[in-house]
């Protein structure tokens, strides 16, 4: 089984000077993920560098949590529809590579 | 190293109190920080200045001295020196002279650590004006540091096994393996070897880009294969056996009779390997391309010519 790290939510709200009713609302908005043991929250390892860039837009940008939510989602979007353009990309180039006229072709 | 204009760059006027600043330099970092404009240089760039104007106008010290000197700041250190021996014998206050006092423990917005990404990097009109140590440690919040780009370009067969290789990144060597399938273009993450993070923050990760070179034998359009294959005019009408070449080596392939010029036949999990997906493969499909044959000799013209007598009767 695989072990997962986790790192109380407490600790890393003190640590990086951030108030934990950000983390939770960043939780209900499905951006991060929480674990709750005996009536403590707790944020997995992996999940840190997602929350700092949270932290980022949030203290540093002034952007609240429901733009952090609507921004988090257009750059998902965002990442998605490059990968499907970098798909299509690919097979554009094939298809032109096979249309394209070799010496000696007669019209 | 020419002067740079901190209040152009935020679009502020030299009066601007610290709340417009702050202002201008959240609006302007709402725009181009590179959290919101992955992969654009040029964002990343603007970004910089931005961070570097507001480290300095956000901070009353630095911008008392950046007002001072304005553009006579190449002889700012001068007079600094003058400055620091006038004190000194003048009034033992102990400590040092008026400029060395400036904020390296942070606080406040919007400090050189703002983000583990570009804003560690001042210009040297800066570094001049404010030294090395200049630059605020922000908040003092740990970051991840900044993520390193790079590109690797392999070529399609070797795209198609999982290998090793190693690579030099910020003078490190680093052994990655490249998972057999990955695809023209794809990125893949490299966690925790991007730029070391700032306040004992986390490093950042290393993207990699794959460039995956052309090969003359085959096409490749997602873990499907497409080859054009010579097949020469007896085989194509009296059917018989060629020779294809695949990623897994040479095999047989059936031609049936009277088959057309530009026919395609599937051979089924010989194409490329499913990213991930171990024992998976695409097809391969094989069009052949009829050659005619040349430089015919007496002999062979008349039998081609019986053989026209024969289909026209």
């Amino acid at each position: 089984m695989q072990s997962e790290e986790l790192i109380p939510a407490g600790d890393f709200c003190t640590y990086h000077h951030v108030e934990l009713s950000f983390v939770q609302h960043l939780h209900e908005s499905g951006l991060i993920g929480m674990t709750f043991r005996e009536g403590s929250a707790y944020l997995s390892a992996g999940e840190l560098p997602t929350l700092e860039k949270f932290a980022r837009w949030f203290y540093e940008m002034d952007i609240n949590p429901q733009g952090i939510e609507a921004l988090s989602h257009v750059l998902d979007r965002m990442q998605q529809v490059l990968e499907e353009n970098r798909v299509l990309r690919n097979r554009l180039q094939r298809l032109e590579e096979n249309t394209a006229a070799e010496p000696g072709d007669i019209f | 190293m020419d002067f740079i204009d901190y209040y152009k760059i935020l679009g502020v006027s030299k009066t601007a109190t610290q709340d417009e600043i702050k202002s201008a330099y959240r609006k302007l970092a709402r725009k181009h920080h590179p959290d919101l404009n992955p992969d654009d240089k040029e964002a990343h760039r603007r970004f910089q200045q931005i961070n570097e104007a507001n480290e300095v106008l956000s901070d009353p010290d630095k911008r008392k001295k950046y007002d001072q000197y304005g553009k006579d700041w190449q002889h700012a250190e001068a007079f600094e020196k003058a400055q620091q021996e006038a004190g000194r014998s003048g009034q033992r206050r102990g400590g040092s002279g008026s400029f060395q006092g400036f904020d390296t423990g942070g606080g406040g917005f919007g400090g050189g650590s703002f983000s583990g990404d570009d804003s560690g990097e001042f210009s040297d009109f800066f570094e001049s004006l404010f030294g090395n140590a200049g630059a605020r440690s922000g908040r003092r919040t740990s970051f991840r540091g900044q993520d390193y780009q790079a590109e690797l370009q392999i070529s399609l067969a070797d795209a198609a096994t999982t290998h090793q290789r190693v690579l030099t990144v910020d003078g490190k060597n680093i052994r990655i393996t490249i998972p057999a399938g990955v695809e023209n273009g794809q990125v893949i993450k490299l966690k925790g070897y991007g730029a070391p993070g700032s306040n004992n923050g986390p490093a950042g990760d290393l993207y990699i880009t794959f460039t995956i070179e052309e090969d003359p034998r085959w096409k490749r359009d997602g873990n499907d294969l497409h080859a054009k294959v010579p097949l020469d005019l007896y085989t194509a009408v009296l059917g018989g056996e060629i020779t294809v070449d695949t990623l897994g080596g040479k095999v047989k392939l059936k031609v049936k009779p009277e088959t057309a010029n530009g026919t395609t036949t599937r051979l089924k999990g010989k194409g490329f390997p499913v990213y991930k997906k171990e024992g998976s493969f695409g097809d391969l499909y094989v069009t052949f391309d009829l050659q005619l044959p040349k430089n015919l000799s007496e002999k062979e013209k008349e039998l081609f010519r019986e053989l026209q007598k024969l289909s026209n009767k």
